[in-house]
C-alpha cells in the first residue's frame, strides 16, 4: 500500500492526534522507567547524581522523541524503512573498522555529545524492512522459498556483523526478533522447525569444535556457558554474578527488605548490578510481590501492544508493532532467565531499567513507531 | 501491487492466528518466569535467607606475595614487608565519626588523615571496608586490636606492603607499585580477580610495571563463614595461591649505587654494559627520586617539588632521554665511509678552522684550525673538518645505515617504561617528517652529531659496546626468573669490516690516552685497565654570527639551561674490552671535563669489584681524587643504609 491506500481522511490530525495516543502504553512505559529509577537511585545507596539522574535525563528526552515519532504518519515512517536499514548497516560496517573498543568489544562510534551504537539501531530498522517486505509481498508467496531466503539475507547480514564485535546477546536478539516477525507473516513452520534442528546441530558444533582452530566463539564466551552449566567452577569470575544474583534473589523472600535495605554485601563485586542485574536488587528489596509486579507490567505492555497489532488492520503496522513488541520481550525473556540462574550470562540489559541510555533511547523510539501506527491506523 | 479483497482478508486471518500463537507462548515464557521467581524467592527463600543473613558463606581472595627483584648477586631491590593496617567497614561501625575519633586517641592520625578516612568511607558502599591508617608500628597495632570492643567496625589486618630498600638508586630501573587505577582496567576483558581488592597494587612503571604478569602471582582463596554484622566466624577451607616470581636483574647494585652518588645531584645519566653479553651493569639517572613515597601515596607538595624541579627527577634520562650525541658519533661517521670505500684509514685532510659550504660557513671547535688530520688525530683532537669533508662524500644515507648497525634509532626491548627510539635521521625520514628534500649542510651537522640525530644514553653504551666487541650486543636487563638462568643469545659478528673497526678504536684510544687527546686527563694508568673513548660536547643553541666574531660565549657565562650537553663513551680494558660505558651530563658543559671523569671512575668502580684503587689514576691527580671518594655518599655495602646527610 502506498500512503494514498491509506485513509488518511479517516486518520486523525493535528493536535487531536495526542487523544488517539495509545495511552495505556504511555503509562506503563512511564510506571517501570520510573520504577528503574527508584533502583538506581537504591543502588547507588541514595546517590541521586551518580545514574537515577542521568537515567532520568535520558527517559525525558526518549520520551520527547516518542512523542514525536508518535505524531508523524506511519506512511512516512513506512517510506523510510529501507533508508534506515541501509544506514544502520552501513554504520555497522562502520563501527567494525572504525570503532571505539570498550569492555574489549567494538561497539559504538563516538559522536561527541552521545555514543552512538549501530547494533541497537539496527534492532528496529530491521524490523521495519521486515515489515514493509511482507506487506509488499503477496501472501500466497511467504513461503516460496526464494522469499524466504530475502528476509533471511536481511536478518543474518547484520547479525554476523554484530556479531563480529562482538556482541553475542545483541545478535541472538537481532535473529529472535526478525524470525517472530516471518513467524507472523505467515512464513511454514516447516522452515522455523527445520532452523531449530539446524540449531540445536550447531550447538553440538560448537562445543565439538571447542579448542580447535576453528572455534565458534570467544574463550570468554565458552567460559560464561561454562559457567551457566556450573556456576561452582569458576566461583570467583562469572560463576559468582550467578550464585550471588541468585542469593541476593531469593533472600529478598516474600515482601523484601525494603527500599534502600538490601544488603547487598556480596554483590559488591556484581561489576553490572546498576545494568544487566539491577532486577537482583528490586526483587531483594521489594520482594517476589515487587518483582512479580514488574513481570505483571512487562506482560501488559507486551499486551497492549499484540492487542494494538489486533486492531490494525494495515499490515505493515501490524507486523511492525509485533516486531517491536517481540524485541521488548526477548530483551526481558533473556535477562530475566540470566538473573535467575535459568540461562547462561549473555550480556543483555532489563529494557527501561538497566542503565544505559542508548538501548532507552532506541527502545522509546521504537514504542513512538507502535504509537504511529495506532494513531494512523485505517479506521 | 493490488490484491482483491478475499486474498487481504485470509492474510490477515493467518496474521491474526499468529499473532494469537505468539501471544500465547509469550504468556507461557512469562508464566515459567513467574513461577522460576515464585520457586526462588518463596519456595527457596528460607534457604536463601539463611545463606544471606544468618552464616553466610564469603569468599575471599588470599593475595598473593609479590616476586622479589634482585640486583645481580641476589642483592634485594624490592622486597615485601609486612603492613600492619586497620580497616573499617560502616556498616559494621555506626557512627563512623565517633568511632574514628576514639581511634585517633589510640593511635596517631593527623587530621587531615581522619578527614580523609571520612570521606573516603562515606564514599563507599558500606559494607565496603576501607583502610584507614596504615604502616603501624607493632604497639599502635595491639593497641588497637585491645581496644577492640569499643572500635566496632574496626578490624585490625596484616597485608603486605611493597618496599625498596635501595631507594633512589633504583627508582627509574624498577619503578613502583600503586593502586589498580581505572585505567589499568581499561581493555582488559576478564581482568584477573585480583585486580578488583580495594587497593591492591600492581606495578606502575619500569621493571615492576613491565614484568607485572612475572611478579604479581595468582590469587588463592579461602571459605570463611561470616555473620550478618560480616564479622569472620571461622575459616573453612583454604586453597592456597602461587607467590609471583623473584627476578634478578642484570645489574650490580653496588655500582649502581657508586655511579649514583657520582652522578650527584647533576641532571646526567649513566649506563654500563657488559660488552661480553649485553648485560646492563648499572642503568642510573639522576636526580633521583624516592620510589617508596609512591607506594605509600605520595603528597601534592611532595609531588609538586618533584615536577617543578628543573633537572626532572622523574624522568628516566638513561632510557627516555634523547640527546645530540655531538662528536661521539663521529666514530658512525668514520666507519660508514671506511665501510662505502670513500676514504681509507690513512685519508687525511686539511682543517683551517672551518668549512665553506654553500655560502655558509661550518666552524670547527678549534678557532684556528687543526691544521693536517688523518682519522686517528681526528678522534684523538676531535676535529670537526674532517668530518664534514667525509661525511659529505659518503652520504647521509650510508652514515644512517651504520648508526643503525651500531645500534642508533632502535627501541631496545627492555622491560623499562618510555623506552625511547632516539631518531637516526636519513633522506626518507625527513622527507615524510618534514615534508622537506634533505640538504648536503643536514649532512654536515649529523656528521658531527648534531642537527637531527638523537640518541639514548643507553643507546650510545650499546653503540660502544658494539664497536669495542665488533658484535651486535644487544642490552639485556633480565638474569634470572625464578632461579632460572635464561639464556643469552649469542651476538651476532657485527657486518663491519675488523680493519676498519681497529682503526677507530686506535682513534679512541688515542683520545684518552695519546698527546693531545681531548680527555688525556681521564686517563687510566693501571696497565690492565686502560680506557679509550671519546668525548662529545652537543650544542642546546644556536651560535649566532655576531656571538662569533665577538668571541663565543663561555659556558659558566651562560645559564644552566642553555649550556651544552656533556657526553663521554668509552670502554675498558682497552686490549680485552669488558664493559662500555656511556655518560650524559645535560648542560654540563664540555664532555672532556664533565662527563669523561665520572665515566672513568664509574667504569674503574665496575672493574675493581670494589672501590677504585688510587693506583688508577695518574699520581697527579690522586689527591684530589681521594678525597672525592671519601666524599662520595655511598651506602653500607653490607645494610645498605645511606651516609647520614650533613646538610651543607
Amino acid at each position: 500500500m502506498s500512503f494514498l491506500e491509506y485513509r488518511v481522511k479517516f486518520a486523525p490530525t493535528g493536535i487531536r492526534k495526542i487523544l488517539y495516543l495509545n495511552w495505556p502504553l504511555v503509562v506503563l512505559v512511564t510506571a517501570v522507567a520510573s520504577v528503574g529509577f527508584l533502583m538506581l537511585y537504591s543502588i547507588a545507596g541514595g546517590n541521586l547524581d551518580l545514574w537515577a539522574r542521568p537515567q532520568m535525563e535520558r527517559f525525558g528526552v526518549g520520551m520527547v522523541l516518542m512523542f514525536i515519532v508518535a505524531m508523524i504518519p506511519i506512511w512516512f515512517w513506512r517510506s523510510m524503512s529501507g533508508v534506515a536499514y541501509i544506514v544502520a548497516f552501513l554504520l555497522l560496517l562502520l563501527v567494525e573498522f572504525f570503532g571505539a573498543v570498550g569492555m574489549g568489544a567494538q561497539r559504538w562510534i563516538d559522536l561527541g555529545f552521545i555514543r552512538l551504537q549501530p547494533s541497537e539501531m539496527m534492532k528496529f530498522t530491521l524490523v521495519m524492512l521486515l515489515a514493509v517486505y511482507y506487506d509488499w509481498l503477496d501472501p500466497k508467496l511467504v513461503s516460496r522459498p526464494l522469499y524466504v531466503l530475502l528476509p533471511v539475507l536481511m536478518i543474518v547480514a547484520p547479525t554476523i556483523l554484530v556479531l563480529m564485535q562482538p556482541n553475542l546477546g545483541t545478535s541472538l536478539m537481532l535473529i529472535l526478533a526478525g524470525a517472530t516477525v516471518m513467524f507472523a507473516a505467515g512464513v511454514s513452520l516447516w522452515y522455523f522447525g527445520a532452523v531449530i534442528a539446524l540449531g540445536v546441530a550447531a550447538v553440538v558444533g560448537v562445543f565439538t569444535l571447542r579448542g580447535t582452530p576453528w572455534q565458534f566463539l570467544h574463550d570468554y564466551q565458552y567460559k560464561r556457558i561454562d559457567t551457566f552449566l556450573d556456576p561452582s567452577a569458576d566461583p570467583l569470575g562469572a560463576g559468582y554474578n550467578i550464585i550471588q544474583a541468585k542469593i541476593a534473589l531469593g533472600s529478598g523472600g516474600w515482601s523484601g527488605k525494603g527500599f534502600m535495605q538490601g544488603t547487598q554485601s556480596r554483590l559488591n563485586f556484581l561489576p553490572e548490578k546498576h545494568t544487566d542485574f539491577i532486577f537482583t536488587t528490586l526483587a531483594e528489596e521489594f520482594g517476589f510481590v515487587g518483582a512479580f509486579s514488574l513481570l505483571a507490567l512487562y506482560a501488559l505492555i507486551i499486551g497492549f501492544c499484540l492487542v494494538a497489532a489486533f486492531q490494525n488492520r494495515d499490515r505493515f503496522s501490524a507486523l511492525l508493532i509485533i516486531g517491536v513488541a517481540a524485541n521488548f520481550f526477548f530483551y526481558i525473556a533473556v535477562n530475566l532467565s540470566m538473573v535467575m540462574g535459568m540461562a547462561p550470562v549473555v550480556g543483555v540489559p532489563l529494557p527501561l531499567l538497566s542503565y544505559g541510555g542508548s538501548a532507552m533511547m532506541v527502545l522509546l523510539v521504537g514504542f513512538g513507531l507502535v504509537q504511529s501506527a495506532h494513531v494512523h491506523r485505517p479506521r | 501491487m493490488r490484491r482483491t479483497a478475499r486474498d487481504t482478508e485470509e492474510s490477515n486471518r493467518t496474521l491474526n492466528r499468529r499473532t494469537l500463537l505468539l501471544g500465547g507462548a509469550m504468556g507461557a515464557m512469562i508464566a515459567v518466569l513467574g513461577v522460576r521467581m515464585r520457586y526462588l524467592q518463596v519456595d527457596q527463600a528460607d534457604e536463601f535467607k539463611l545463606l544471606a543473613e544468618e552464616n553466610r558463606i564469603n569468599i575471599r581472595l588470599i593475595p598473593p606475595e609479590r616476586g622479589l627483584i634482585q640486583d645481580r648477586n641476589g642483592k634485594v631491590i624490592a622486597g615485601n614487608e609486612q603492613n600492619y593496617r586497620v580497616v573499617i567497614t560502616r556498616e559494621a561501625a555506626g557512627d563512623v565519626d565517633l568511632v574514628l575519633r576514639r581511634l585517633a586517641t589510640i593511635i596517631p592520625m593527623t587530621a587531615e588523615e581522619m578527614e580523609q578516612a571520612i570521606e573516603e568511607v562515606n564514599a563507599l558502599s558500606a559494607f565496603v571496608p576501607v583502610t584507614v591508617a596504615e604502616r603501624l608500628s607493632w604497639d599502635d597495632f595491639s593497641k588497637v586490636a585491645v581496644n577492640a570492643p569499643a572500635l566496632p567496625g574496626v578490624v585490625p589486618e596484616v597485608g603486605q606492603s611493597r618496599r625498596y630498600p635501595l631507594d633512589f638508586d633504583f627508582a627509574h630501573v624498577v619503578g613502583y607499585v600503586g593502586p589498580v587505577s581505572d585505567k589499568d582496567l581499561e581493555g582488559v576483558d576478564s581482568p584477573d580477580p585480583l585486580l578488583r581488592i580495594p587497593k591492591f597494587q600492581i606495578g606502575k612503571i619500569g621493571v615492576e610495571k613491565w614484568m607485572e604478569d612475572t611478579l604479581r602471582g595468582e590469587a588463592g582463596t579461602k571459605r570463611i563463614e561470616v555473620n550478618s554484622a560480616g564479622r569472620v566466624m571461622r575459616e573453612l577451607e583454604r586453597q592456597e595461591g602461587n607467590p609471583g616470581n623473584d627476578i634478578r636483574l642484570t645489574i650490580d647494585a653496588d655500582v649502581q649505587n657508586f655511579a649514583q652518588a657520582r652522578l650527584g645531584q647533576e641532571s646526567a645519566a649513566a649506563v654500563v654494559i657488559d660488552v661480553t653479553n649485553g648485560d646492563i651493569i648499572c642503568i642510573a639517572s639522576s636526580p633521583s627520586f624516592d620510589p617508596n613515597l609512591f607506594v605509600r601515596g605520595i603528597s601534592h607538595a611532595e609531588y609538586n617539588l618533584l615536577t617543578e624541579n628543573d633537572h626532572r627527577p622523574l624522568a628516566n634520562k638513561t632510557v627516555s632521554g634523547a640527546y645530540p650525541p655531538g662528536s661521539t658519533f663521529k666514530m658512525v661517521t668514520a666507519l660508514a665511509a671506511l665501510e662505502a670505500g670513500v676514504i681509507d684509514a690513512n685519508h687525511s685532510v686539511y682543517c683551517p678552522g672551518y668549512l665553506e659550504f654553500g655560502g655558509r660557513r661550518f666552524h670547527c671547535h678549534s678557532r684556528g684550525g687543526h691544521g693536517q688530520v688523518g682519522l686517528s688525530e681526528s678522534l684523538e683532537k676531535s676535529c670537526d673538518v674532517f668530518y664534514y669533508d667525509v661525511a659529505q662524500k659518503v652520504g647521509i644515507d650510508r652514515m644512517a645505515e651504520m648508526g643503525r648497525k651500531l645500534g642508533l634509532g632502535h627501541k631496545f626491548e627492555i622491560p623499562m617504561s618510555a623506552v625511547t627510539e632516539g631518531n637516526m635521521p636519513d633522506k626518507a625520514w625527513k622527507l615524510a617528517r618534514h615534508k622537506q628534500e634533505w640538504r648536503i649542510g643536514d649532512t654536515i651537522n649529523a656528521s658531527i652529531g648534531q642537527g637531527y640525530v638523537l640518541t639514548s644514553p643507553l643507546q650510545l653504551a650499546v653503540m660502544t659496546a658494539r664497536i669495542a666487541s665488533g658484535r651486535a650486543v644487544a642490552p639485556r636487563l633480565v638474569r634470572m626468573v625464578n632461579d632460572q638462568e635464561l639464556p643469552i643469545p649469542e651476538a651476532p659478528p657485527l657486518e663491519v669490516s675488523p680493519e676498519y673497526l681497529a682503526a677507530v678504536r686506535a682513534g679512541m684510544n688515542a683520545v684518552v690516552n695519546g698527546e693531545h687527546g681531548t680527555a688525556k686527563s681521564s686517563r687510566i694508568v693501571e696497565p690492565t685497565m686502560v680506557m679509550a673513548g671519546k668525548t662529545g660536547t652537543s650544542q642546546v643553541r644556536n651560535i649566532s654570527a655576531a656571538e662569533r666574531a665577538a668571541g663565543v660565549i663561555s659556558n659558566d657565562d651562560l645559564p644552566w639551561n642553555r649550556r651544552d650537553h656533556a657526553l663521554f663513551v668509552g670502554y675498558a680494558p682497552f686490549d680485552a674490552p669488558r664493559y662500555a660505558i656511556s655518560v650524559v651530563v645535560e648542560h654540563g658543559g664540555g664532555g672532556s671535563t664533565a662527563a669523561a671523569p665520572i665515566a672513568r671512575d664509574i667504569i674503574l668502580r665496575a672493574m675493581s669489584g670494589g672501590l677504585p684503587s688510587l693506583e688508577a689514576y695518574p699520581s697527579s691527580q690522586r689527591g684530589r681524587i681521594e678525597t672525592m671518594l671519601k666524599e662520595l655518599p655511598l651506602r653500607d655495602p653490607v645494610t645498605g643504609q645511606p651516609p647520614v646527610q650533613t646538610e651543607t
